[in-house]
């Protein structure tokens, strides 16, 4: 359970920021979070809530998006989905996948401003 | 003043700070010529007797270090430190993982140019590692036989964030009705092509298959310099 040290690594960032751009306040923080990253959606949302609670933060909204898992696959040569995490084969043609392009990311990639 | 909402893109790491000091740790090891090898495992699975076997058949071979996570106590350190090789413990309190920061302040006053060799034993957990990047050369998962078959399935991420994987505890197969070619399936299911290796620390048996592929790696000798290979 490393969420809280997620969601306090995610606030220093978005206040590093927000202090780089005159410090307006923060409304929303949009995230990108890879199946692969190692961070479970629901434990950061709710860890969060709990860090915010009685700072500016608190009504700042965490907006995440899923980042699927994709692999280059040398049959297709090209990028492909995968099937799962629990078996990495191309969805287009079954060629195990050893070579993974998405699915790490654990992003800050926006900022709502006010 | 204007309060209409506005959205800047900021697209940085979340764990960048982390990054930075782990990618300055592994600047730093390469300059000192030593080699950083982490293993993670959940709780109970052999790492502290796995490494222990590994000193006492290493350590004369190389000039070699420990740092050691523990969440509260120094138990395992205390075990390492027989091997009489340098063991500094870190402990992480109620953090069930370790930072790239945590090793960086562990190695505060030791010279790196004095090791060829240093080993990094996390705490016991499958899961919080996997997003922490400690500057290390080789990251070995571990999975003792007694765990089960499915471990694999059920941990992707700490599968995908390690270099090769370690199967413990090999002599106790046939007690925990181990079903190699059943975990073998799953973890070639999540991570195809994945280095494996199986090892009993206890009986010693496969451990000479994990010392040729370390020796392979810093070359035979004490003080002999490395090539690139194997290095990341």
């Amino acid at each position: 359970m490393h969420e809280l040290s997620i969601a306090l690594s995610i606030l220093a960032l978005a206040e590093d920021e927000s202090k780089r751009r005159g410090g307006a306040r923060v409304e929303a923080i949009y995230l990108k979070i890879g199946v692969l990253s190692g961070v479970a959606k629901a434990a950061l949302l709710s860890v969060f809530q709990l860090a915010t609670e009685r700072s500016e933060y608190e009504t700042c909204r965490l907006v995440i998006e899923d980042i699927p898992i994709s692999g280059y696959c040398s049959k297709c040569q090209s990028e492909k989905p995968i099937h799962s995490l629990q078996c990495l084969q191309c969805t287009n043609c079954g060629n195990a996948i050893s070579e993974v392009l998405h699915g790490r990311e654990l992003e800050l990639s926006a900022l709502e401003l006010v | 003043m204007s309060s209409t909402p506005r959205i800047v893109e900021v697209r940085q790491n979340i764990l960048k700070r982390n990054d930075e000091v782990a990618r300055e740790l592994r600047q730093r090891f390469q300059q000192a010529g030593v080699y950083v090898v982490s293993l993670v495992s959940s709780p109970g699975s052999g790492k502290t007797t796995f490494l222990e076997k590994t000193l006492t058949l290493l350590a004369h071979q190389y000039r070699t270090a420990v740092l050691v996570g523990d969440l509260a106590t120094n138990n395992d350190a205390a075990r390492l430190a027989r091997s009489h090789v340098p063991v500094r413990q870190i402990t992480t309190g109620t953090l069930c993982h370790l930072e790239a920061a945590m090793v960086e302040s562990a190695l505060e006053e030791w010279s790196l140019t004095d090791l060829d060799l240093l080993f990094v034993e996390n705490v016991g957990n499958l899961v919080c590692p996997a997003s922490y990047d400690l500057g290390e050369n080789l990251r070995v998962v571990l999975f003792s036989v007694t765990e089960g078959e499915d471990k694999p399935l059920k941990y992707p991420p700490i599968l995908h964030s390690a270099d090769m994987a370690i199967v413990t505890k090999i002599d106790l197969s046939q007690a925990a009705t181990f079903d190699g070619d059943t975990f073998y399936r799953n973890l070639r299911a999540v991570r195809p092509g994945m280095t494996v290796m199986e090892v009993s620390a206890k009986t010693g048996k496969g451990m000479y298959q994990w010392l040729n592929y370390i020796t392979a790696i810093l070359g035979p000798t004490q003080g002999q310099v490395f090539g690139p290979e194997g290095r990341k």
